[in-house]
């Protein structure tokens, strides 16, 4: 078809033939990779990597370089687990610290992402706030488990406020280098188009700085979740309730090393189930829209 | 190739700038200059007048100031001294890159720039969507991502967007620059396509001096450091022109020189 349209020069019906022959060339099928074989690819590894530290534990263990309090085995801490999901702690622990990780994540998000914008956004709060941010990111949370306590006596107030100094600096942070890495070109085409003031927040600053505002957020979340584990370890209440940092700490009062051992996979797993199933499905699905990924 | 374009057309060789200036023209620059802080002037004593539905090409070396006169018409940036009009209110511009908003389809993209443009009703903006692109012939790409089209579709969809803008005033800053030479002589006769069918005054930056000639009534030549108009041709050979015809290269030869002459002003 293109073929006896090409020599016909410049004439209406040749040309929309002949671009859509350039189309045609220049566009390529994207190879659509089978579910399967991707689930695979990102499954297995972990996995590999899984079994390979079970192996090397269970060698340690049985040379038996160590006591068996000092070091159980794998079989050991597996036990542990199980009893304490069959005595029935273990998800009353795990929802009691998810919930409380959750408020006090969703809280940071409500009071950092504002905060991001407006350092991000405004010379004079950024030149003030900048370092001041930069500087409360680099500092322990765990610091400000004694000054909270005293504050607020050992109450979720308390954990909230560890779980938001911790949280909030590093989301502000994530927004505002989220808002830095805005090409200035979509600024000046949004503007040309009729976005201006409020209008280019929404539809053109925003939706731009997105891929780096879900970054600061994941980075948040293993903060915000960091925080409130020191905060449950160090600070036991019955106002706190069955935490997982309460049986962990328990675990360590009985010198019961492998239910120390259980206590630690539990916070480990919940860490790793929300970063796969939550931030990283997010981030790579706006990845992808964007050609990125 | 309406008689609306026929008429505009045939009354292009009896316009001077004279004659222009006394009708309310597309775009009026009256003695522009623009200086940066703490640098030499970029643009000096510029006066351009383009008429309504006249196509001119500004054309010039690295450093005349081509993109920083489009940012004054199209209201990126203010003058330091004389006046930018356009009566019209705001013209659309069009970028090298694309520029397309990768966050949004093609669809989306060019729906963003009617809805801004104050267009309601979803419908109707889907509908005119549609319709603008089957203008630049890229019917069912609605859905497409910016990232999924090759850079002339992007480049179409770009020109469809700044078409949504509905000002008789397109700007195009070296829209055709990062374009491979098969899809650039496509887009060269689509464009000139275009404009004839709509009427629109355009713009074009280039520093090519063939494209300049291929596509402009008028061709603008711009000196460098600080930038001013150094000449200015009328391009008389009639569309549709092709970037071989022996006119087309006659006069760009003649042009060239000019630009080369004006370029090694700043080698002594």
């Amino acid at each position: 078809m293109a073929a006896d349209t090409d020599t016909s020069g410049p004439a209406g019906d040749s040309l929309a033939h002949i671009e859509a022959g350039l189309d045609a060339l220049e566009t390529s099928a994207e190879p659509e990779s089978s579910r399967l074989k991707h689930v695979a690819a990102s499954v297995l590894p972990p996995i590999a990597a899984l079994v390979l530290i079970l192996a090397v534990w269970q060698i340690l263990y049985a040379a038996k370089i160590w006591p068996d309090w000092k070091l159980p085995g794998p079989s050991q801490v597996f036990g542990s687990l199980k009893d304490t999901f069959s005595e029935g702690d273990a998800w009353g622990a795990v929802g009691h610290s998810i919930g409380h990780g959750a408020v006090g994540f969703g809280a940071s998000v409500a009071i950092g992402t504002p905060l991001g914008i407006l350092v991000g956004r405004f010379k004079p709060v950024r030149a003030g706030l900048g370092p001041i941010l930069s500087g409360l990111q680099s500092l322990p949370s765990v610091a400000w488990v004694p000054p909270a306590l005293m504050f607020f006596g050992p109450t979720p107030a308390m954990l909230y406020t560890v779980v938001l100094l911790g949280a909030v600096p590093s989301i502000a942070v994530g927004v505002m280098s989220g808002l830095d890495q805005v090409p200035p070109l979509y600024l000046r085409v949004g503007r040309n188009i009729g976005a201006r003031g409020l209008a280019s927040v929404r539809h053109v600053l925003l939706p731009a700085a997105l891929p780096g505002y879900l970054a600061g957020l994941r980075q948040g979340w293993a903060f915000a979740w960091r925080s409130l584990l020191a905060s449950e370890i160090i600070v036991q209440s019955a106002n706190l309730g069955h935490s997982l940092g309460f049986l962990l700490k328990n675990a360590q009062d009985a010198n019961d090393m492998s239910g120390a051992f259980a206590a630690i996979v539990l916070i480990l797993a919940v860490g790793v189930a929300v970063n796969q199933l939550l931030f990283v499905p997010l981030e790579r699905r706006v990845l992808k829209a964007r050609g990125l990924a | 190739m309406t008689a609306a374009i026929a008429a505009v057309e045939s009354a292009q060789p009896t316009t001077t700038a004279a004659v222009d200036a006394a009708f309310a023209p597309a775009v009026r620059l009256t003695k522009v200059g623009k200086t940066f802080r703490g640098g030499a002037p970029v643009l000096d004593g510029i006066d351009l007048t383009v008429a309504p539905g006249e196509f001119v090409c500004l054309l010039g070396a690295s450093g005349c100031g081509k993109s920083t006169l489009l940012n004054l018409v199209a209201d990126l940036d203010a003058p330091s001294s004389g006046t930018v009009e356009v009566p019209s209110g705001r013209a659309a511009l069009m970028f090298q890159e694309s520029a397309l908003f990768p966050w949004l389809t093609a669809g989306e993209n060019i729906d963003l720039a009617l809805r801004l443009r104050g267009l309601s009703g979803r419908r109707d903006r889907r509908a005119e969507t549609e319709r603008l692109l089957d203008l630049v012939r890229l019917r069912g790409a609605y859905d497409k991502r910016p990232h999924q089209l090759s850079g002339g579709m992007r480049q179409r969809v770009a020109l469809a967007r700044a078409l949504a803008q509905d000002s008789p005033v397109l700007l195009m800053d070296e829209p055709f620059a990062a374009l491979d030479a098969i899809t650039r002589d496509v887009l060269h006769e689509e464009l000139v396509r275009l404009w004839e069918a709509t009427g629109l005054a355009v713009l074009f930056v280039t520093h090519n001096v063939r494209e300049a000639v291929r596509l402009g009534q008028r061709v603008v030549l711009l000196s460098s450091r600080p930038g001013r108009v150094a000449r200015e041709w009328r391009v008389d050979i009639p569309q549709p022109r092709r970037i071989e015809d022996k006119a087309v290269a006659d006069l760009s030869v003649e042009i060239t020189d000019h630009l080369r002459k004006e370029i090694s002003r700043h080698g002594r």
